[in-house]
């Protein structure tokens, strides 16, 4: 049983709440799964694994020439060389933004993510808006994101279908040319690295 | 299959509703969903693609009503049964009914990180010549496969361009239904916005997916 943990104890527990806590309740009981951890898994994800590992790759990138060669060319070991690798992001690419290109990811099957360097997937990349429009009409999904791209700038849409992971890889933002790897990186957001955002502007960041 | 998982393409879902500092989690039971789900990949010894087709056999309706965690909780609550490892009547009672199955692979805490940091790659070593290269056009096959499958039904029958080969990998379909790994060659083809949805569409926009070998044609 698992009633030390963080549930509520109130007394409006909902069918899946209840359904989850019998479960689990079994799955313990027979010996398949050790509370603690699952207790790990949720930490991991919730404290240590997300887009903050992401903005240091990027950041890196940004700072080092050399990085960013290694990154666009084998991602995943790039990528490893910052500590950040395995489940679900197992084989990794890095694609970049430019003046003429920005790229666009999705997972119209299911909800695929890189989850060693973004964390798990928000629930609107994970929704059938995103899912369904991300392919058939980028251009209207950026600008819901207020993303609004010179008409020309062509669009890449990496649609998530194997086991490749896709990590987009933001234009540097003006105006930190002297920053360090460590500043850069609050300029990174998640969004940034879906290809639903922008890089934030120095001004943006306290 | 042609499941309501195979999304790319459809209308009507509304806006993309993005929420400001959204939290990993949304409910305590939604941690302890996903919690479960990676846990039990171990002693189920089920693999990633037997994961995702259990998601995508949801009815439709069922599929498209039901929160992503739901629709994970449906797909393990599947394979844990079809595998004889807990029974409806188990969870509806909320404790064993029958003895446990004899398993292997019990993921421990003190494993969780090492199993983490593994994860599953799915690269293996080439079974056969390379068919396609770089820069070669190839057709997306008008195949409609009542299993698993990872070809999206908004490129069948199109034609685009082959960017990039990633090596040999794990065959989703053959490994969904059971039948081994069977590795084909993993391409990326990019298709024009306007090959794949008319003379209407984006002429700046590309969308690219990744194929396997057995996915596509020569044309």
């Amino acid at each position: 049983m698992h009633d030390e943990h963080d549930h509520d104890h109130g007394s409006h527990l909902t069918d899946v709440e209840l359904r989850v806590r019998a479960l689990e309740s079994v799955l313990v009981a027979k010996g398949y799964v050790d509370p603690k951890a699952l207790d790990l898994l949720i930490e991991t994800y919730e404290t240590r694994v997300g887009p903050h590992n992401g903005a240091r790759v990027v950041a890196k990138a940004w700072a080092d020439p050399n990085y960013k060669a290694r990154l666009l060319k084998d991602a995943t070991a790039a990528i490893a060389e910052l500590g950040y690798a395995g489940r679900q992001g197992e084989h990794m690419v890095a694609v970049e933004n430019s003046d003429q290109v920005h790229n666009l990811v999705v997972c119209t099957l299911c909800s695929c993510y890189p989850w060693p360097v973004l964390g798990l997937p928000p629930v609107w990349y994970k929704s059938a808006p995103y899912r369904s429009r991300a392919v058939l009409d980028p251009r209207s999904v950026l600008a819901e994101f207020g993303v609004t791209l010179p008409a020309n700038t062509e669009i890449k849409v990496w649609d998530s279908t194997a086991e490749i992971r896709y990590l987009v890889l933001p234009q540097r933002p003006a105006g930190a040319e002297a920053w360090s790897e460590e500043q850069l990186s609050r300029l990174v957001s998640r969004d940034s690295m879906i290809g639903t955002g922008l890089a934030k502007s120095p001004a943006e960041v306290p | 299959m042609n499941g309501a998982q195979d999304m790319g393409g459809m209308m009507g879902f509304g806006p993309i509703m993005a929420e400001k500092d959204e939290p990993v989690f949304h409910a305590a039971w939604e941690r302890r969903a996903f919690a479960l789900t990676l846990a039990m990949g171990g002693p189920g010894a089920w693999n990633i693609d037997q994961s995702r087709a259990a998601r995508e056999s949801l009815n439709p309706a069922q599929y498209l009503a039901k929160s992503y965690y739901e629709i994970w909780l449906a797909g393990l609550e599947r394979l844990m049964s079809e595998r004889g490892l807990i029974t409806p009547e188990e969870i509806a009672a909320g404790k064993p009914l029958q003895p446990a199955k004899p398993v292997t692979g019990v993921l421990t805490a003190a494993r969780v990180e090492g199993v983490l940091a593994r994860g599953r790659p799915t690269e293996r070593a080439a079974e056969a010549p390379q068919r396609f290269q770089i820069g070669e056009r190839v057709l997306a096959r008008n195949v409609h496969p009542t299993g698993h499958t990872r070809l999206p039904r908004y490129v069948r029958g199109h034609v685009g361009l082959l960017t990039h080969v990633h090596g040999a990998h794990v065959l989703p379909d053959a490994n969904a239904a059971g039948l081994g790994e069977l590795p084909q060659w993993l391409y990326t083809v990019r298709f024009t916005a306007q090959e794949l949805w008319g003379e209407a569409a984006d002429r700046t926009a590309s969308i690219s997916v990744d194929a396997w070998e057995s996915y596509l044609e020569a044309v």
